[in-house]
């Protein structure tokens, strides 16, 4: 039995088969060898949301899981996530939750929160 | 006097603005939002990067890349600030703008560069028939209304259109613990890339309903959304009768295509391409007018951020090419959409350009498996190129070299389909 893919791991999209041996065809790269097997094992996925803030000019900041996580825990994932508040000026790559789930995956910032979120006017004429 | 004025502070804008004032000239950068980055900012999925940076990032981090190495450059900028008024005395534009801060200002500028992205088509663009109720609105102003503003825009959603943005929020809210019904795509092929179907629709269960279409919409005694029917469609899109499926929604996600925003250049007179809905460029980006030049989404609908950069950071060498050299004679050529292509940039080659490399960016017209791509000249072929599995949704480009062309005929590029 031949079981198809399509690689996920770039845009270009490649259909990727795998056969009983475990043979991996269709890939034009190693990872798109590595993302089918893996997908037939125990497929995973990198988690993207957001973490509310008591921030006023910045009610949500985005995160993401620096790891892909067990595609089965991606709801369990974001409930956790979702009881979560930031208070504080944190930066981009910030660690906000740590091995979340036992996965051995951290949730990272992906965009900094400032006390003063805004930009100063930088022109003068 | 400024050297160059960037309208647009999302990707396209940064990327040419760093690359205008690393060669040397003075630079501003004016932006509506009060924050740089533009649309990246409220695109917190991953993905994007792969092909300049070899890594994976959200939006909001490859924004944060290019505004990083923008501060570092020390480029005059404003936030804030909506640009009102553009236009050209002599050889001179005139740029107005708006801000709470400055109130009403003027600048002078020897040239343009415009990247101020794109909007989404809306419902009155395609005519869905049926009531007019509120939860019918665009996949991107949900994204920002779930991803900026941190409120989630219904229960019970159905998405119309397969565009990445479409397929993008329907992950996005079946995670946030929406039920997302489906995805009609009146096309019989997806208008997203690949990878989007796997992991927004085919991960949560999502049915796409391909040459399918929203054919009503009904509203509850409140005005909001309660009820869509969905009906299959023919090869000429007619809705073929007894196929209706009723879904109780209270949303319904419009992903039905960009069009670039050159509402701006209303008042120049510039030669428009009715095929991209923007403007007609040569290989630097220039527009019909003399030290106009447009970039990014603006200039054409883009599916990959990368390639946004990319093209604003070679328009941005282009602009300093304009800048130094002050005779500005062109002897210009078409360069005609063929057979099986959809659109293309550049649409004239300037041969007193001295940019001697044209970067050609197109669309087939349909889902082609194996193709043979000719660039014709004179009934010659003067550049021939395999291309496999090609889809409308996604951007191919090539290089050629005007070395290798005749001044004064057009040329045709074109797709001969081949088993
Ligand atoms: S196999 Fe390689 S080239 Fe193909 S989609 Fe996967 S990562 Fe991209």
């Amino acid at each position: 039995m031949i079981k198809e893919y399509i690689c996920i791991v770039c845009p270009r999209g490649c259909r990727v088969n795998v056969d009983e041996n475990l043979n991996v065809s269709g890939n034009q790269c190693q990872r798109g060898k590595t993302y089918a097997l893996n997908e037939m094992k125990s497929p995973t996925r990198i988690l993207t949301t957001t973490i509310k803030t008591t921030f006023q000019d910045m009610p949500r900041v985005s995160c993401k899981t620096d790891k892909a996580i067990p595609k089965s825990l991606l709801f369990a994932a974001m409930k956790i996530i979702n009881q979560m508040t930031i208070d504080k000026s944190m930066y981009i790559g910030d660690i906000v939750i740590e091995n979340i789930l036992d996965t051995g995956a951290n949730v990272v910032l992906t965009k900094s929160i400032k006390e003063s979120t805004n930009e100063e006017i930088y022109f003068s004429d | 006097m400024i050297d160059c004025i960037v309208i647009g502070g999302g990707a396209g804008g940064l990327a040419a603005a760093i690359e205008i004032k690393r060669l040397g000239h003075n630079v501003l950068l004016i932006e509506r939002e009060d924050k740089l980055g533009g649309i990246l900012n409220q695109c917190i999925h991953n993905g994007f990067g792969l092909e300049i940076f070899k890594e994976e990032y959200t939006g909001p981090e490859y924004a944060d890349k290019y505004i990083k190495l923008f501060l570092r450059e020390k480029i005059n900028y404003l936030i804030d600030t909506t640009v009102i008024d553009l236009y050209k005395e002599e050889d001179i534009f005139i740029v107005k703008t708006s801000s709470e801060t400055l109130g009403i200002r003027e600048y002078k500028s020897k040239s343009i560069c415009l990247s101020t992205g794109s909007y989404e088509r809306t419902r009155g663009q395609i005519s869905i028939p049926g009531d007019r109720p509120y939860g019918v609105i665009t996949a991107g102003s949900a994204q920002r209304y779930i991803n900026i503003d941190g409120y989630m825009t219904g229960k019970r959603v159905f998405i119309l259109g397969s565009g990445d943005i479409g397929l993008i929020m329907a992950r996005r809210m079946t995670l946030e613990g929406a039920k997302v019904l489906g995805v009609a795509e009146i096309m019989p092929y997806s208008n997203g890339l690949n990878r989007n179907i796997v992991q927004c629709l085919n991960d949560f269960d999502i049915p796409l309903y391909l040459s399918h279409t929203v054919t009503n919409i009904k509203a509850d005694d409140s005005n909001h959304l309660k009820e869509i029917r969905v009906m299959k469609v023919d090869d000429s899109f007619n809705v073929i009768k007894d196929t209706e499926i009723d879904f109780q929604v209270d949303t319904l996600l419009l992903s039905v295509g960009l069009i670039p925003d050159i509402i701006l250049l209303d008042q120049l007179d510039v030669e428009i391409d009715p095929l991209t809905k923007s403007v007609k460029v040569d290989q630097s980006n220039q527009t019909s007018i003399e030290g106009l030049f447009v970039c990014g989404n603006a200039l054409q609908i883009h599916d990959l951020v990368d390639n946004v950069s990319k093209e604003s950071q070679r328009t941005g060498k282009a602009i300093d090419l304009y800048l130094r050299n002050t005779n500005h004679s062109n002897k210009k050529i078409s360069f005609i959409p063929g057979v099986n292509i959809a659109y293309l940039t550049p649409q004239y080659i300037d041969f007193s350009n001295p940019n001697e490399k044209v970067v050609v960016s197109f669309r087939p017209k349909k889902k082609i498996e194996k193709s043979l791509l000719k660039v014709i000249q004179n009934d010659r072929i003067v550049y021939e190129k395999k291309k496999m599995f090609l889809l409308p949704a996604e951007m191919e480009t090539i290089e050629l070299d005007i070395l290798h062309f005749d001044e004064n005929q057009p040329i045709t590029l074109e797709l001969e389909v081949i088993s």
